[in-house]
């Protein structure tokens, strides 16, 4: 006989959760593998800021066409999506006092993933597939570069579906009752979305890989790049969601805000759901072969129903902050409840930075280039990175650090090493990356190209000359890029020193 | 809390702040919804939509015999070709190169076809900062009158491959 279920529980002492412990080891696996990509990703992206940076030109171009491509896959991908799974278990499990739907799945889902992301690594640094986190054919990679991404989404599929169960095993089992809670919730749309987002990438990548193989003899560039967008887009829309959700987590942690009312953020998180992949269109406004009423479509259409969802986030959230801190008695004037409010938490902060960020130059750049006149003035050039560091990076990537700050203490039981340090973390990184951002959103206006390696154009044949400004928005990137990586190392190094050495908790 | 279980009844009226804000918001969504419909109409708005199926190899062939009748020189190389005002101008990306260089003439419009012979490149003409997507097997017809003399340059703002940064191209407009 098995020993009891309940022997796998432990109550924990904070929150008064029921924690399924198999559960909990899940979490820390992925959330481990998730900051071992961070730093992978975070070295590259030094090594890539100071390549952009004109009056040091780090790299030589190889290599710098071949960390791009690492980069990309090892942020947008790796460390996003084994987080986002940690946080899925967590939504699933923990919030539900429930246990973990067949445990021994998830760790074959973990060894997928983690394969996966071994594989293409691995590829990728020996030279082997360089072509960009977007690998638009007809350009080829080593065939196992795609079955890299493969295998890692097929891990992503059973973790995704292993969520599902747990929330309907849960129910089932009389563990919760009633309507799930909101960051549950939220997660929930996380993963519908990122369920047809896998997909698409599997109806995207395995014929690629096939055709790798040549078993396919043609793959028409303008269908790949439909097929990759429904796939590439979308996954932007997972973060997103669950960005969202960490918001409302880290602002009940931090300051007890409680969502005002609940039929409102609920319903933004649908609109999410309904209306937001259509932007993925977006990326194709200038691709010939797109009728006008196909781009008319797109750029009015309903997407303006999802940024809707995105207003409502913008008002409840704060809205939620200020009633608890109001209730706590700072009423004085109308902002003592901001100014009171745990600035030094580095939960809360990362929560506002991520907020702010993503709210003032993410989302709204994001409305701006997908129009259509607007996108033909920033397609491809270094306004579209401009744009979604200050969604995936300020946004999704602080907001996750930022829960790290409670994973740590709550689900490892250790105390944070370094308080002190953590306490500015979020400040720096913000900072640098605020610095990025602007750096690329100034030189892509002024025409700079993103991914190339050479904008004074020494080696062509005919001479290009951008105005001479380029050179400081373009130090800006560097600049920038450099002081978010330091905020990212001491992020990492907290992280991995808590893990390892900070005190126990009981 | 956000991380427990709401109450049993949570589909509750909204407050009048919230119903100010999500009216707004949903005001000005609308708003935004028709003004692209709109813009397209009648807002002047550059949107090129002709396209034809071609094969790289016909692509090419049509172009060198433009390039062979309208030819007036060559820079690095490069052959510099003057077609016919408000004629049909083909313009060849191909790693890395954008080939010919055009000399085109103020205020006459021409039918610029821009296809790719191997990877996808990305038409970059500066300092306009106008850009659009070359793919193989696609006959892009952009519309265009220069409305100001002067050169411009092309640069490929689609990676392809190791030779990227190398892309360059040229268009002059003469008065
Ligand atoms: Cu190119």
């Amino acid at each position: 006989m098995a020993p009891s279920i309940e022997s796998q529980f432990r109550t924990c002492a904070v929150t008064g959760l029921k924690v399924h412990l198999p559960a909990q080891r899940l979490i820390l696996a992925n959330a481990v593998a998730a900051v071992v990509f961070l730093l992978v990703g975070g070295i590259l992206a030094l090594l890539i800021g100071l390549t952009r940076w004109p009056a040091v030109q780090l790299l030589p171009a190889d290599l710098y066409y071949r960390f791009v491509t690492a980069h990309g896959i090892n942020m947008l991908v790796f460390w996003i999506v084994f987080f986002e799974v940690a946080g899925l278990y967590f939504g699933g499990a923990v919030l539900l006092n429930a246990r973990l739907v067949q445990p021994g799945l998830a760790w074959i889902a973990f060894i997928l993933m983690v394969a996966g992301a071994l594989l293409t690594d691995w590829i990728v640094f020996a030279g082997k597939a360089d072509v960009m986190f977007t690998a638009y054919v007809p350009m080829k990679a080593d065939p196992l570069f795609y079955l890299g991404i493969i295998l890692f989404a097929v891990g992503a599929i059973v973790a995704v579906s292993l969520f599902f169960a747990t929330i309907i095993v849960a129910k089932a089992e009389g563990r919760t009752s009633g309507s799930v809670p909101l960051v549950t919730f939220g997660l929930l749309t996380a993963a519908i979305i990122a369920l047809f987002t896998l997909l698409a990438g599997a109806i995207t990548f395995i014929p690629t890989f096939f055709w790798s193989l040549g078993w396919i003899p043609t793959f028409d560039p303008g269908v790949y790049r439909v097929l990759f967008w429904a796939f590439g887009h979308p996954a932007q829309q997972v973060n997103l969601a669950a960005m969202v959700s960490v918001w409302y987590a880290l602002t009940a942690l931090t300051v007890g805000a409680t969502p005002i009312n609940e039929k409102l953020s609920r319903t933004a998180f649908v609109l999410y759901i309904l209306f937001i992949n259509l932007g993925s269109m977006h990326h194709l406004l200038v691709d010939p072969g797109l009728s006008s009423p196909n781009r008319i479509f797109n750029t009015s259409y309903f997407m303006y129903l999802a940024v809707l969802g995105s207003m409502i986030h913008a008002f409840s959230i704060p809205a939620g902050v200020e009633v608890a801190q109001r209730a706590k008695g700072y009423t004085r004037g109308l902002f003592e409840w901001l100014k009171k409010a745990p600035w030094g938490d580095p939960g809360f902060s990362a929560a506002a930075l991520s907020f702010v960020i993503f709210g003032f130059l993410g989302g709204t750049s994001g409305v701006i280039i997908g129009t259509m006149q607007p996108n033909i003035n920033v397609h491809n050039t270094l306004r579209v990175p401009g744009h979604f560091h200050a969604t995936v990076v300020a946004g999704t990537t602080l907001a996750f650090m930022g829960l790290t700050y409670y994973v740590i203490p709550l689900i490892a039981r250790r105390e944070i090493v370094g308080k002190a340090w953590a306490k500015y973390q979020p400040y720096i990184y913000a900072m640098g990356i605020i610095l990025m951002i602007l750096g690329m959103n100034f030189s892509g206006m002024l025409g700079i190209p993103r991914r190339t390696w050479d904008i004074s154009y020494a080696g062509a044949p005919l001479a290009v000359k951008f105005p001479e400004s380029v050179y400081t928005t373009l130090g800006l990137v560097g600049i920038g890029a450099a002081i978010a990586v330091l905020g990212l190392l001491i992020f990492v190094g907290i992280a991995v020193a808590s893990l390892l050495f900070g005190k126990k908790r009981a | 809390m956000s991380l427990k279980v709401p109450e049993r009844v949570w589909w509750k009226p909204l407050g009048w702040q919230e119903k100010v804000w999500v009216t707004v918001s949903l005001v000005w969504c609308l708003v935004l919804f028709l003004m692209m419909p709109l813009w397209m109409a009648v807002g002047k708005q550059n949107n090129p939509t002709e396209t034809y199926r071609v094969s790289p190899a016909r692509f090419l062939e049509t172009a060198s015999a433009l390039i062979e009748k309208y030819k007036v020189g060559e820079e690095k190389g490069i052959p510099i070709i003057r077609p016919p005002r408000g004629s049909d101008v083909y313009l060849v990306a191909r790693m890395w190169q954008w080939n010919p260089i055009l000399e085109l003439k103020k205020g006459e419009t021409y039918r610029l076809h821009v296809s790719s012979l191997d990877l996808q490149h990305g038409l970059s003409i500066q300092p306009l900062n106008m850009n659009f997507q070359v793919l193989p097997g696609y006959d892009y017809v952009l519309t265009l009158t220069p409305t100001q003399a002067g050169e411009y340059s092309v640069i490929c703002n689609e990676y392809c491959l190791i030779g990227h940064h190398n892309m360059t191209g040229k268009i002059i407009v003469r008065e």
